[in-house]
Parts: C-alpha cells; structure tokens; sequence
C-alpha cells in the first residue's frame, strides 16, 4: 500500500501470453502438414489435395450452405461437451442425448397434426429435443450427484439405451414401409428447412438449425461470462471444494450442468435429423458425440472458438467426398482431423513454443529499450 | 577475510514484478550466512542465478574472487557449488547411491561399489547416518534432505546453498540439520540458509544479509543483532511478535456446542462428546496436536460434515442441520485449514475469488446477472486494506500469489463479511512474520469489535498469543477449557497429551 511497493510492481514491457486461438492455429497447420506429408507418401501431390478440399466445402452457394449445414451439429455438439466441461464433466454421452432429441422431434414431426403453423410447430419441436435432451443429461448428472456413478460410465450406458430405444421407436412410430431400416422421410415443411433459404443456397440442406446454433452460442457465452449461473458452475468445475466451502450446492450445479448440456446436444438431435437430414436411421449411432469432444478441445471450450472449430470441421466433412476424384482416399480428411485433434491435446507444448518466442521478442525489445535510455 | 562468494549490483525481472534490484551478497569462506526476507522477497531468485537457473539482468558474480559466469547447474557444480532446493530432486524407487551417483558428470556410470564406499565415508564423516543402498521411498523426509546433502558433497562442492531447508522437518529433524550445518561449516564449508525464520538463523548463522521486495536492505552480524531488529529489517518497520489485546468482558454466547459426535473419515467418531461455547468479544484457542479431531470439529460447525448426535446453536438457534449457505449467510465465517483447497479458486482470478459466498446476492448481481463493476470495487477495496500484494491486481490468478497474500485475501473476505462467529484454522501456517502479524491483528481487531472467535492452531505460541480461553482437545474429547492467563505452556502440553491437571481441579 505504501508508494514503495507500488514503485517495485511497476508494468514493464510485458512478456505476452500465448492466447488459446494462436494455439488451435497452430495445431490446425500442424495437422494439414502432416496431412501433406500423408499425401505425398502415397504418391499425390498435396495442393491439388487441399484444393479438392476447399472446392468440396465451398466452391459453390450449394457447397457453403451445406458445409454450414454439416457444420450446425456440430457447433451445438461441441458447446454441449464444452459446457458440461467447464463444471468439470466430461460428457461423453452427447451421441444418446443427440439420438432422444432426434426420435422425439421425428415423431413430433410426423404426429403433430399438418394444419399447425409452421412457427408454432417449430416451437413444440424445439421445446421437445431440448427437455428429451435435457432430461437425458440430467438422468447422468443425478446418478454422478447423488449416487457418485462416474458421468462417462453413466453416459456410456445412457448411449446405448438411446440408441435401443430409437432402435424400436422407428418401427414402432415412424416405419417406412418401403425401407425397413429407417424412419419415414419427414416432409419438407415439417424439417427445419425454409423454401427461401433453400432456394437461395442452390437447394442445399441448410436450415434453420444454423441460426439456432448461433444463437446457442451467443446463449452459452452468456451464461458463463455474465450470469451467476455460469459462475456458480465454472466454480464447482474449477474447485469443487473451495465451492462447497463457499456454500454453493455441487449436487445441484452438476444436474444443472448435464442437464443443459444435454439440451444443446438435444437440439442438435434435432437440427441433424429434422434438418440436415429427414430420418432416422435404425441401429446407428451418431458419430458427432465424439466430434463434439473434438470440435470442444480444438474451440479450447469457448462458444466462439467452438463456432469456428466446428465450421473448420465440417468444412473438412464436406469437403472429403471431393477428394476421392483425385485418388487420394477420403479417409485422409480424418486422418488430419485426428491429427489435430492429436495436437490440440498437447497444446501445452504448442502454447509452450509460442511463449518462448514472445519471451525472445520481449527481451530484444528490452534491450534496445535500454539502449536508447544509456543514449 | 576472503569472500568465496560475491553476488554485487544483481538485478533480475520477471513480468510485471523486479525479483533482485541491485542485490549484494558477499559470503565469507567457512561461514553459514543466512538470507532472510519476507515470502516472495526474492531469495530463491537470487540463488537460482547463483546456481545457474536464471541469468541475472545485471550485476556481477565472483567466485573466489575470479568474476565468472554461470550459465547452468553445471557450471555451478564445476565451481563447487551445490543446491539443496525448496523441493528435492529425487528418484524414488532409486536407492540413496543411485540417485547420488545419477547425473553426475559422465553419465551413469554404474560403478555402485565405490560410489557406496565414497557415500559411507562421506555420511560418516559429517555424522548424517545414510545407507547408501536405502530406497528412497522408504526413508523420512528428513533423511531424503541429508541425501540431497550427499549428493553436493559427493560432487565435491564446498559452497552449500539451503533453500528453506527447514520448512518440510519435524522439530526433531530440524534440530539434527542444524548440528549437520554446524558441522559442514567446521569443516570449512561455506554455507548460504534461505529461510525466514527468525530463531533458525540466531542458532547457526553468523551473518546475515537482509532483502525485502527485491532490495538489499542490509547485512547484519547475527550475534549482536536482536531477533526484533531483523525482523524489522525483513518487514520494514518494527514488528510485535506479542500481540497488543486490552482485556475484554465477554458477552452472550455466540457459538454452543452441546454433547458433540461426529464421525471422522475412518468412520469411527472424531469427536466425541464435546461442549464448547465461545462468547462476544472473546477468543477461543483450541489446541492440540494435530489430527486429534479439530477437523472434524470445525467441519462440523461449518456443515462441511453431517453431526451424528449432539447440538451446535449459533446466537440460540441450532443450526447442526442447517447448509452450508445458511450457515454463512447467518453470519458464520471461516477461514479454512487448507487454504488453497478450500479457501481459493487458483485458476481464477482475486476479484471472483473474493465473492464466491456472495456472487448470487446484490449488489453483486441481479436476477441472476452479474455486476462485475461492483465485484471489481468491492474486491479492490480488500485488496487495498488487507495489502494483498500480486503482479496484477485484482485480475491476478490466485494461484498466482504468494502463500501470504493468499492468506491475506482470505481473511481479508472472510473479516470483510463482519461474521459474529470466525473460525480461523491455522491461519498462519507457513507464512512468514510479517504476515502473521498482519494476521494476528485482524483476528483480535474483530474479537475487539464484540465478534467471537474461534481458533484453531498446532502452534502454541500463537493460541497463547491470541487466545483468551484455551480449550485442549485430545482423541476428540475436550480435556479441558481453562483461562489463558491461569495456564502454562507446561499444563496445556500436558492436556494436549490427554493429562488433566487434577490437582489444580482438587484446589478450587
Ligand atoms: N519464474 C518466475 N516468473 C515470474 N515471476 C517469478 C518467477 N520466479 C519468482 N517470481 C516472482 O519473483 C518474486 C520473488 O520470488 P522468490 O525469489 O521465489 O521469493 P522468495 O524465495 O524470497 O520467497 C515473487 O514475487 C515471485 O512471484
Ligand atoms: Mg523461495
């Protein structure tokens, strides 16, 4: 407090901190480079390689609005494993949540009467995979809250109900009596799809469900930067027992975490197989679960970090079906997503690497600083 | 007489913070030469540039009068220089020989016979009792320090840096260092002791170089140096160690505690039977040794930890079923025993930190939003009057701050709430004299203002200090409470040992 110590804990030049998108950037550049090496092993010639890429993703209105639309899963998916995140849990069972929102908004779609309003209906269907989502994470988050049943364990088992569950619903509810092993094609005006925007995207399969991401996005960053709520969870993910000491409720902060984790991935559930798609496939199990985790770790569990990992994802997903005609197989473009993947998780050593450098910069900055003050 | 070491004009930055401004150290051949300064003085800096883990800014380092320059460990232990750092550097499934003989130049060369013959001479020669084929893992903390002792002698080092050796002994093993210290320096080892204990340098230091927040304050000659005028140096102005208290009538009971069990994490009772209240304008000590129940005690108080039987009433009403959150909010504080455990968010910042039992109530947030403006406000106005000291401000990580500022932004939170009842669990452990001072007056300043307190503490000096009732706990039974100022550090031994002075008892 006296005028000395404010004298010793001056602000010098300050060395920077590697900032967390630097680090994503990296393990992106990290990962196409090992994909180029990939590609020239077997023979090819890289550029054309990644070319093929981007032409796939976005050479054209219909190729954007669908990479977008590849993209909005995945966006959700990845806020989802990010929020359960932030309080300390690793919800892997995004795939079952997905799948519950997905069955209840089909059987909504084909059992709500046609004559309803479209927006009234897009309602009752978005209200529908957010609680069935919901209630799925919950079901984790109560077992982890008051019987200590780790989240994974529960998670994984939750999976696997949903998926018997659609498993029997799609005969049940929603058979398609030419193909047995899907679900009826919903009509157009029962998916998420506007004719309008359709049209303007060269009939691409974007839909409303883009916007619903957004705004999930814009939601999530909400919630954990401005309100109690979000503080109250980062809390109990950061240091349960210092929140516990503090007197926040850890039981309920985890139910409410799973819960809205699992009602984003619900919603994703939905933008997916009433948007994206228009049925549901028996016996199988949605691979954005997992994509999800990715998308999160390379969004370094940010909602706008996440926007962008997942776009960069489903640009890849899209773009992949391009590579084929030049001979390079389409599983390279997995191949580089786990290679990312793969740096991200060690992003301490990329965030290490790019400290050094700042620390250099600052200390021949110093230097000449001090230079010019002996002139 | 000759310096074997001189350390003049040493500056060192760090972001945001000057670690060594212009330092001046100069150690004379054979002698131990203590370095005292408050946590976070800058004393593991400057030996880590002595030792070659960090480069100075500026200044020069000589070495037997030769001006050098050390760019590694390496080049440290060529000049006969050994460390023995804060945290040992050892291999635990390794026997004593190999982790001696590990890394020494050439590599491993596994030539453990005579590695073994040349360590048992060596731990012979300074009485230090090691076995060169123990395992690591299998010996005492005390006995892992003499092996990284070992291992600078059997490099041959001959100038001995100590950083707070003795911050992880018992009593005992403190005293058993202190004679090996006296030992090395008759053999004409020059010695360098990191340490901010007072008492530890009046035992075996002969001079003493004094730095505080960077700066080199001066170098004193310890025998004809009282232990006031040098901590007055480290903290930059004249330090109580006895804290000023006028005597205080008590008034209603704040805290009672009838008839108390509670159980402990083994699953057999922790406490058993225990009555305690704690009045207005008092502090109550609880002493005893640790792990004889205090935990539980004051989880239980706290609701940390369900009760299995018994009362715990706070201003009259029992509150043993209440949460947590309730409790605080009735106006119950604590700081807690594990400060970085439960009294801290290290990953976040000081601000957030500060309202953790408040972020939900105005004017903090409303309807669930958060006000950070008054969240900023409130936690700078704590920072400011609780001189909690960190790089950045209120926007520092608290895993950022030094213990002692960690400390002080506890408590600073906790006294900040005004509770009726404060419950401060080693509040002072492992901090430095400044800062137990800075303590000490805050936990009397509230029993002053007519709040309770209740103390817990290992150490005895500190529940004489503060405490106006002593209460002993031992296997969870109060053995006795009795007046401070009627009571010895002797009876209260004894009590902690579960020895009841009877015949006092007879006398009344
Ligand atoms: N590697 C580092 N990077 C940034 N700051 C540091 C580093 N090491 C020490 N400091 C800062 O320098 C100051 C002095 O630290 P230190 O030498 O460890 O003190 P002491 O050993 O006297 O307790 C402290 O404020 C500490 O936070
Ligand atoms: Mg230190």
């Amino acid at each position: 407090m006296t005028k000395e110590s404010t004298k010793v804990i001056k602000e010098p030049l300050k060395v920077k901190k590697v900032p967390s998108f630097l680090v994503s950037i990296t393990a992106v550049i990290l990962g196409v480079i090992a994909g180029s090496i990939l590609i020239l092993i077997i023979g090819k010639n890289p550029i054309v390689g990644f070319e093929r890429l981007l032409f796939g993703a976005f050479s054209n209105k219909r190729r954007i609005g669908n990479t977008l639309s590849m993209s909005t899963q995945l966006i959700l998916m990845g806020l989802s494993f990010s929020f359960a995140y932030k309080t300390g849990l690793f919800n892997i069972g995004g795939s079952g949540q997905m799948l519950m929102g997905g069955i209840v908004s089909t059987i909504l779609g084909h059992y709500l009467p046609s004559s309803m309003p479209k927006p009234v209906y897009i309602m009752i269907v978005v209200i529908g995979a957010v609680l069935i989502g919901g209630l799925w994470g919950l079901i984790a988050g109560f077992l982890k809250a008051k019987f200590n049943v780790h989240e994974v364990v529960s998670s994984i088992m939750l999976n696997w109900i949903a998926y018997w569950l659609v498993y029997d619903f799609i005969p049940r509810f929603v058979k398609d009596q030419a193909i047995a092993v899907k679900s009826k094609p919903l009509d157009f005006s029962r998916t998420l799809g506007l004719e309008w925007l359709r049209k303007a995207t060269g009939m691409s399969t974007l839909n409303l469900g883009f916007l619903f991401a957004i705004i999930a996005c814009v939601v999530i960053w909400f919630i954990l930067e401005k309100t109690t709520l979000g503080y109250n969870l980062k809390a109990v993910g950061a240091n349960k027992y210092c929140a516990e000491y503090a007197g926040i409720k850890i039981q309920r902060s985890i139910m409410i975490s799973m819960a809205i984790a699992g009602a984003l991935a619900g919603l994703a559930g939905l933008t997916y197989y009433c948007g994206y798609s228009n049925l549901m496939e028996m016996g199988k199990m949605p691979n954005e679960g997992f994509d999800g985790i990715a998308v999160a770790l390379l969004g370094n569990c940010s909602p706008i970090g996440v926007f962008f990992a997942a776009i960069f994802f489903g640009a890849l997903k899209m773009g992949k079906g391009s590579l084929a005609a030049t001979g390079i197989p389409t599983e390279l473009a997995d191949t580089i997503i786990a290679t990312i993947i793969y740096f991200t998780a060690t992003s301490v050593i990329i965030a290490s690497f790019w400290n050094k450098i700042y620390k250099k910069r600052y200390e021949k900055k110093k230097a000449k600083l001090e230079g010019e003050e002996k002139k | 007489m000759s310096h074997v070491i001189e350390m003049l004009g040493i500056r060192k930055e760090f972001p945001g913070i000057v670690a060594n401004d212009n330092i001046n150290l100069q150690v004379e051949e054979g002698e131990i030469h203590a370095i005292l300064g408050e946590n976070g003085a800058g004393k593991s800096t400057l030996m880590s540039i002595l030792f070659g883990l960090y480069q100075a800014d500026k200044g020069v380092i000589k070495v037997r009068g030769k001006e050098v320059s050390i760019k590694s460990p390496n080049d440290a232990f060529d000049l006969g220089i050994g460390m023995v750092h804060q945290h040992f550097q050892l291999v635990h499934n390794f026997t004593v020989a190999e982790n001696i003989i590990l890394g020494k130049e050439g590599g491993f060369v596994y030539d453990i016979k005579s590695a073994s013959k040349k360590i048992k001479e060596i731990s012979k020669h300074y009485g230090l009792e090691i076995e060169p084929d123990m395992v690591i893992e299998d010996i005492t903390v005390g006995m892992q320090q003499r092996v990284e002792i070992l291992k600078m002698l059997y490099r041959d080092a001959d100038i001995l840096i100590f950083d707070e050796p003795t911050a992880v002994l018992t009593p005992q093993e403190i005293d058993e260092l202190m004679v090996i210290m006296k030992n090395l320096a008759s053999e004409g080892k020059s010695i360098i002791l990191i340490t901010h204990k007072l008492d530890e340098i009046k035992r075996v230091a002969k001079r003493c170089t004094v730095i505080r927040r960077g700066k080199f304050i001066g170098v004193v000659d310890v025998a004809t140096t009282s232990v006031n005028e040098m901590a007055a140096m480290m903290v930059g102005r004249p330090v109580s160690f006895k804290v000023e208290k006028a005597p205080k009538t008590p008034g209603e009971a704040v805290l009672e505690v009838e008839n108390l069990n509670v159980l402990n994490n083994k699953g057999v009772l922790g406490v058993k039977d225990f009555s305690l209240s704690v009045r207005r304008g008092e502090i109550v000590g609880i002493a005893g040794v640790d792990g004889n129940g205090q935990t539980e005690l004051v989880e239980a108080i706290t609701g940390l930890r369900k009760i299995q039987s018994g009362s715990i009433k706070f201003l009259g009403e029992d509150i043993s079923t209440l949460s947590i959150k309730d409790r605080n909010e009735k106006g119950l504080g604590h700081i807690p025993e594990d400060r970085q455990k439960r009294g801290l968010i290290l990953s976040m910042p000081i601000a957030s930190n500060m309202v953790i039992k408040d972020f939900d109530k105005a004017p903090f947030s409303k309807n669930g939003i958060l006000n950070k403006d008054a969240i900023r406000d409130y936690s700078q106005e704590i920072v400011d009057k609780f001189d909690v000291r960190s790089g950045e401000g209120i926007d520092s990580l608290a895993g950022m701050l030094s213990g002692g500022n960690q400390q002080k932004a506890i408590i600073g939170r906790e006294v900040t709430e005004d509770p009726d009842l404060l419950i401060a669990v080693q509040p002072t452990r492992g901090l430095d004299v400044g800062a137990i001072e800075f303590i000490h007056q805050a936990i009397v300043a509230q029993r002053d203002k007519g709040k309770a307190v209740l103390l817990v503490s290992f150490e005895l000096d500190e529940i004489f200090n503060l405490s106006d009732r002593i209460a002993v706990i031992n296997s969870g039974r109060l053995i006795d409470i009795v007046k401070t100022e009627e009571t010895d550090v002797h009876d209260v031994g004894l009590m902690m040992a579960g020895i009841k002075a009877e015949n006092k008892e007879e006398n009344k």
